[in-house]
């Protein structure tokens, strides 16, 4: 049954068209020009790396591509043309129940490497910057097997302290590995490292990562200026491909302005914003739209998520810092991004966001591929609800197999969660004004 | 003299059961001993026994555990070891732990170690992050690092420092052991009549769940027994297994995969337990030589990672070495490494033109005839090809 308050999806007015989105779609463009180029006329080296506390710093100091093959196979699910590469892969004896980002990535990298938005170079350097994720290492090491590019292991120590903190020890070790990844890079282009360029570029990446965590602070404004999930994931790509970048700064200094005016504006990415949610788990990129209108209808907006920290958690003060390079690249990898901090320490960061971004509810969505996110969710819902007494709601699909998601299963869910949660507040302002009376 | 067969007849059904109540009676019987619990696959256990400790085999729940409460904590796709390990402490089977550890060996196991943090904060919980880079001369500066702060935890756990000395007496130790064990899965690789692969399991995994200085005896006098033997061999034909690393099979299974008619000359069951292809040494920085052991003289496994070698090239070397026709991936359901790794291994072996067999298993499964049924299919058209 449809709730009486509740819009139809066409109605609401999902997301947000300004300078910020074509501009995106230009600086993104022009990168992937450049990527196809490399694959087609051999102009420049690529780096394949991926999302998760990125070193993207290094890769652009040598004026190499970064190519993060977790892009591309989230961008073919988002132009729904993933399966056919998931089903090769599958044919080559990788599991049902093997991540589906890298089944498509490997389908793509053995059938021709072409994708609607560009064609993927073959890499220089298969640089797995091991940030958490164990399957990284996994899909890096079988990307190795099918071509000639050199591998490294760039390892970084997981945050196993109590004190949520890396050692000195863990510092020296992912410096030291840094110092050889720029010793590769120097032979693989035959220059030596330009360090004043180097501090440039960390000095760009810290400013980008500012602006960035103002961005999202912005969301703590009632109504929230911008959807933290479906709208950050617009700005994510930028900030892993161009940060460091004068194209990525621009893009973000766009987009602090335009999200600053709608603050002003009091406008937000719903007609109306009638639940603030936070949001946990990545998205289901073949059904982003549907999955974004299922919440729209019931005016729901995310105001804060962790799958848009994957690759750097700016927003808690960190900053990277130009007069220590290594270093603060080596800390942004070790303990600013998600998916290197343990589970607990994700269940800190999303009652923070709860809490500071005064969220009425938590949504997890648990995906399959992605075992490092969901595995365990069950009890970060047990936590929250048990725990805290906050509502929370815990649905499943696949960030990247479209066999995965059920619309009719989903929206069942989530329009139970959302009409109890308006009797509940209804109930409360009841109680409350009750109180008074 | 204590024979194999006694051995089996005494500690299978237990195993059978819950393994783990074996080293829970032996901590019946010596209430002031600390025991820490290892998760698969590899942990430095000479650490927790210099710490005057004993190490515990966490390796599953078996197939008699009901899954009642882990289920909703641990989604659907995820590998059973992970569940029944919460189960069993949820239930308060591992209430005779004083600590565990778990490690890197893949994202659930990782989100494991949290979970227990949470759910059970009377107990020691610590996380070892192996290292992941095996070419950086820097990685064992980093992992001597990590023992220490490892050493560390077990010192405040049992309130008195770990000299070197304790620690190369554990090693030697130790050592001794994975000596015997070596020499245990030399027989079956050579004459694998005389000891079949469910024996070999038992004494070994009856290790896992005792002190060194108990299980020691017990090696020594079963291979005394082993060495005497001379069966005759069977006409089966000649495999290496692989993919069971963490998860374990049902004794069962793997009783079901001989008796259809193969000899396993080598597998890599329980491998944490027999890590190493040489003593570490014994002189010198104890927690320098257990890394270096770590980095240089550690068997294969697929969640080390290493780069410096083609992903199957162990394999197709094992099954080359051994003489075997053929090999057996066994992998646990839902394990993503051993999953991913088939791909890598179904490549390589088709290349090299041996041929496979690739069979899922749940620690927790009760009917073996499909797997039989498959496993005999392979065997028939082997021999008959």
């Amino acid at each position: 049954m449809e709730p009486p308050m509740a819009q139809t999806a066409d109605t609401a007015k999902t997301s947000y068209q300004g300078q910020m989105h074509l501009l995106q779609k230009e600086i993104m463009g022009r990168y992937f020009e450049r990527v196809t180029r490399a694959a087609e006329q051999g102009d420049g080296k690529a780096v394949f790396m991926l999302i998760s506390g990125n070193p993207v710093e290094l890769v652009h100091a040598f004026d190499m591509i970064p190519v993060y093959p977790e892009i591309d196979a989230l961008q073919l699910a988002v132009k729904k043309a993933a399966l056919p590469f998931i089903q090769k892969a599958e044919e080559l004896g990788y599991s049902m129940d093997n991540c589906a980002y890298v089944k498509a990535d490997v389908g793509l990298f053995l059938g021709g490497r072409k994708t609607p938005f560009a064609t993927i170079p073959l890499p220089s350097l298969i640089l797995c910057n091991y940030v958490g994720c164990n399957v990284y290492l996994q899909w890096f090491e079988h990307l190795a097997e099918y071509c000639d590019g050199k591998i490294y292991n760039l390892d970084i120590p997981f945050m196993r302290d109590p004190s949520g903190k890396p050692s000195p020890e863990d510092i020296a070790y992912v410096v030291h590995q840094l110092e050889e990844v720029i010793a590769i890079c120097e032979e693989l282009t035959g220059k030596k490292l330009d360090w004043d360029k180097l501090k440039r570029i960390v000095a760009l990446s810290g400013e980008t990562g500012e602006l960035w965590a103002k961005i999202k602070s912005l969301t703590k404004h009632i109504p929230s200026p911008f959807d933290n999930y479906f709208d950050s994931v617009t700005m994510m790509a930028p900030l892993y491909c161009l940060r460091g970048t004068e194209d990525g700064l621009k893009f973000f200094q766009t987009a602090l302005r335009e999200m600053e005016e709608k603050v002003q504006m009091g406008s937000g990415p719903l007609p109306e914003e009638r639940f603030r949610f936070v949001i946990e788990g990545p998205p289901p990129w073949p059904y982003l739209r549907t999955f974004r209108d299922l919440f729209a209808k019931w005016g729901a907006v995310a105001v804060a998520s962790t799958y848009s920290t994957v690759g750097g958690l700016w927003e808690f003060g960190f900053k990277h810092d130009p007069n220590r390079p290594l270093e603060s690249i080596a800390e942004h990898m070790l303990q600013w991004n998600v998916t290197n901090r343990n589970f607990l320490q994700r269940y800190e960061q999303i009652r923070r966001y709860i809490q500071e971004w005064s969220a009425d509810a938590l949504v997890i969505h648990s995906v399959k591929s992605c075992r490092l996110f969901s595995a365990g969710q069950g009890d970060m819902r047990e936590y929250f609800t048990k725990e805290l007494g906050i509502p929370t709601l815990l649905i499943e699909s696949d960030l990247e197999d479209p066999r995965y998601f059920s619309e009719a299963q989903i929206k069942n869910r989530i329009d139970a969660f959302f009409e109890s949660l308006e009797h509940r507040k209804l109930t409360h302002k009841t109680q409350a004004a009750g109180a008074t009376l | 003299m204590t024979t194999v067969e006694s051995i089996l007849s005494r500690y299978r059904e237990p195993l059978e059961n819950f393994p783990l109540e074996l080293a829970a009676d032996w901590k019946k019987r010596h209430a002031d001993k600390k025991l820490v619990g290892c998760y698969p696959v590899y942990h430095p256990v000479d650490l927790i026994h210099a710490a005057g400790m004993v190490p515990v085999g966490v390796i599953g729940g078996g197939n008699r555990l009901e899954i009642a409460h882990a289920d909703s904590r641990f989604q659907s796709f995820v590998c059973s070891i992970v569940k029944s390990t919460l189960e069993l402490g949820l239930t308060g089977r591992l209430d005779f732990l004083d600590g565990i550890v778990f490690h890197s060996i893949c994202d659930p196991a990782r989100n494991l170690g949290s979970v227990f943090k949470r759910n059970f904060p009377k107990l020691m919980v610590d996380y070892i992050h192996f290292p992941q880079n095996m070419t950086s001369p820097y990685t064992i500066d980093y992992l001597a690092s990590e023992y220490l702060r490892l050493k560390t935890s077990y010192e405040a756990l049992t309130g008195r420092p770990i000299k070197d000395d304790d620690l190369r007496r554990s090693i030697a130790l130790f050592n001794e052991q994975r000596r015997l064990l070596r020499e245990l899965y030399a027989i079956r690789a050579e004459q694998p009549e005389n000891l079949s692969t469910v024996e070999s399991y038992v004494l070994l995994r009856i290790g896992t769940l005792m002190p060194p200085e108990e299980h020691i005896p017990i090696l020594k006098e079963a291979l005394a027994d082993i060495r005497a033997r001379k069966e005759k061999p069977k006409d089966r034909i000649k495999v290496v297994l692989e993919g069971s690393f963490c998860e374990q099979p049902p004794l069962e299974l793997i009783e079901s995969l001989e008796a259809a008619g193969c000899y396993i000359l080598d597998d890599d069951f329980l491998l944490g337990w027999r890590w190493f292809l040489e003593d570490i040494a014994t002189d010198g920085d104890p927690l320098r030589n257990l890394a270096n052991g770590y980095l240089r003289q550690s068997v294969y496994s697929g969640v080390k990672h290493d780069t410096r070698e083609p992903k199957a090239k162990h394999l197709i070397d094992k099954v080359r070495e051994t003489g075997a026709a053929a090999a057996l991936i066994l992998s646990a359901k839902f394990c993503e490494p051993a999953l991913f790794d088939y791909a890598l291994y179904k490549r390589a072996l088709e290349k090299e033109g041996i041929p496979h067999l690739f069979l899922e298993f749940e620690e927790k499964m009760w009917i073996f005839d499909k797997a039989r049924t498959e496993i005999e299919t392979f065997v028939e058209s082997m021999l008959f090809d």
